[in-house]
């Protein structure tokens, strides 16, 4: 399989990690093998981390709540921001952590299910971190689209059943 | 008395049988449940950055007439966006916006037919070029394109059906519908009987952005073509823009001119706000586009493995989005096996002899529809062939 066809599995996996492998061979027009492979090598060099599903927790009537940091920190002589992206990271709490270019380094998604709860790793976790200088917490208040997926209903194929 | 009313109106119009496929969208409009693989047009709405650039121009003001021909800015990009095809046109003179290429077609046939003359149609074929050319009283001409040669067009076929009253040919490649597209060498024949019996062209190239593997090739890229041949083309298949009714039609100057005058006194101008649409989907919709084609092109190939994969055969399409798999097996009629297909299967496909006489013993499967709808679809139909098997047996 050439180095487009594997891009393109990549990216049908993701959209979908559910279609069989018969029907991507299919799609891309290559052998069922070559597809079981491309994954599994996918999966050994950990391009492919885990599968998912896209969830719209909205709906799905869980509480729980969701706040992005904005947090400063001075990195560590020699070891830049990694060291406190590991320190922040590790925390089960936090879903998701970049470092950023602009006005602040890291952007943290932190998950809980109160705001307390979130309130509280921030002022006693997060803040307390030796290098991390100030945080800037938004709670997320509603989900329009996530990861290429719009949440509003799903608009109705408005054409004609039958068309020349 | 509105019958005796009825009597006087147009004996043309009267005579002209209606739309096949209208029947069986009746049909198919009752049921429920059903997945359709009987639409003509991309599942895709129109890219955001498309819609987006309408509202701009509403908001902006722009609700008036434009030129006859379409807005220069327009033209000037649909010649700039046809140089991928080889084909050159002056935007000043040698191009026409239309009402979708559906009144390009028309425009194009009243301009080159008189009564009497004969025009040649490629059948199967789409629906509309039989009316246009019996309503200018000229008479179509059904040239067969046969499965066993994927349904190209070939020389004998047409050398067949040549006549002195032979004016005009009508092409339509890539096929609507049944996927076949023409290379340069398969044009090559055609070209120069063209040429020797001094044939005009009219060449519907709706879907010249759809093909898979081997790009279009437009027969009036070939020089000494230009000067006879009139290129139908617009928005409508390759952006998804099918309810903006942007077309265009270029040809040369002398023939531009006449066609102008009949869109110029029927329809003044297309749509300013799809004219500004159309715009920004030439100047910046090229990666929407891709994307989408990419797309069919990996259902195409779900389709056709999976038609295969249930027994019926079915030839590679290598453009548009429809696939035309070969039901004659079964011993029905393609119109009956569409319906019964409708009925027990709970699937709409159209009937292949509503595109012509050649199209009889197959059906128009189109994959412009979603991945998961596709594969339900030919599990349906597998499953309906195997109750057709056993009631038969």
């Amino acid at each position: 399989m050439d180095e487009r066809a594997k891009q393109t599995l990549l990216q049908l996996v993701h959209d979908d990690a559910l279609q069989s492998h018969e029907s991507l061979a299919t799609r891309l027009g290559v052998n069922v093998e070559e597809v079981v492979q491309a994954i599994s090598d996918f999966e050994a060099k950990g391009i492919i981390m885990r599968y998912g599903a896209v969830v719209n927790w909205d709906k799905a009537d869980s509480s729980r709540v969701t706040a992005v940091i904005d947090v400063k920190v001075t990195p560590e002589r020699g070891r830049g921001f990694d060291q406190i992206a590991r320190r922040i990271y590790l925390f089960p709490e936090v879903v998701s952590v970049s470092l950023m270019s602009g006005t602040y380094d890291l952007q943290v998604i932190v998950e809980g299910r109160k705001i307390q709860e979130v309130a509280q790793f921030v002022s006693e976790k997060l803040s307390t971190i030796e290098n991390v200088t100030s945080t800037t917490t938004h709670f997320r208040l509603k989900t329009y689209k996530f990861d290429g997926v719009i949440f509003d209903d799903p608009t109705t194929d408005q054409r004609l059943v039958v068309t020349p | 008395m509105s019958q005796r009313l009825e009597g006087r109106l147009s004996q043309i119009v009267r005579e002209l049988p209606p739309s096949g496929i209208r029947r069986f969208f009746d049909l198919a409009n009752q049921m429920e449940d059903i997945i359709s693989l009987g639409v003509g047009e991309p599942d895709f709405v129109t890219p955001w950055r498309v819609r987006e650039a309408c509202f701009y121009a509403l908001e902006q003001g722009y609700t008036t007439y434009t030129s006859n021909r379409g807005m220069p800015e327009l033209r000037v990009a649909i010649a700039n966006y046809l140089h991928k095809y080889d084909l050159h046109y002056d935007p000043l003179t040698e191009i026409i916006v239309t009402i979708g290429g559906s009144e390009a077609i028309d425009i194009a046939m009243r301009t080159i037919l008189s009564p009497g003359d004969e025009i040649l149609i490629p059948d199967p074929g789409y629906v509309s070029y039989y009316p246009c050319a019996i309503l200018t009283g000229a008479t179509p001409v059904a040239v067969t394109t046969c499965a066993s040669d994927d349904f190209k067009l070939t020389k004998e076929a047409i050398l067949g059906k040549i006549t002195e009253k032979t004016k005009a040919i009508m092409l339509c490649f890539p096929n609507n519908p049944t996927g076949a597209i023409m290379t340069h060498s398969d044009w090559q024949p055609i070209v120069d009987l063209i040429l020797e019996r001094d044939l005009f062209v009219i060449s519907d190239e709706i879907y010249a952005e759809l093909t898979y593997g081997e790009k279009h090739v437009s027969i009036a890229a070939f020089p000494e073509m230009k000067e006879r041949t009139v290129v139908v083309s617009g928005m409508s298949k390759a952006f998804a823009m099918t309810g903006w009714r942007i077309g265009y039609v270029t040809g040369p100057e002398y023939l531009i001119k006449e066609m102008l005058k009949i869109h110029q006194y029927t329809i003044m101008c297309a749509p300013i706000m799809g004219q500004m649409a159309a715009l920004e989907a030439l100047q910046h919709g090229e990666k929407d586009k891709d994307a989408m084609i990419k797309e069919y092109d990996q259902r195409r190939r779900l389709v056709v493995e999976g038609f295969r994969s249930i027994g019926l055969p079915c030839h590679e399409p290598k453009g548009a989005f429809y696939a035309f798999p070969d039901i004659r097996n079964t011993g029905l009629t393609s119109a009956q096996f569409a319906e019964r297909l409708l009925i027990e299967g709970k699937v709409a496909v159209v009937p292949g002899e509503v595109f012509g006489q050649s199209g009889e013993g197959f059906i128009r499967c189109s994959y412009a529809t979603s991945v998961k709808q596709l594969e339900t679809a030919i599990e349906r139909i597998g499953l309906f062939l195997t109750q057709l098997d056993r009631i038969e047996a």
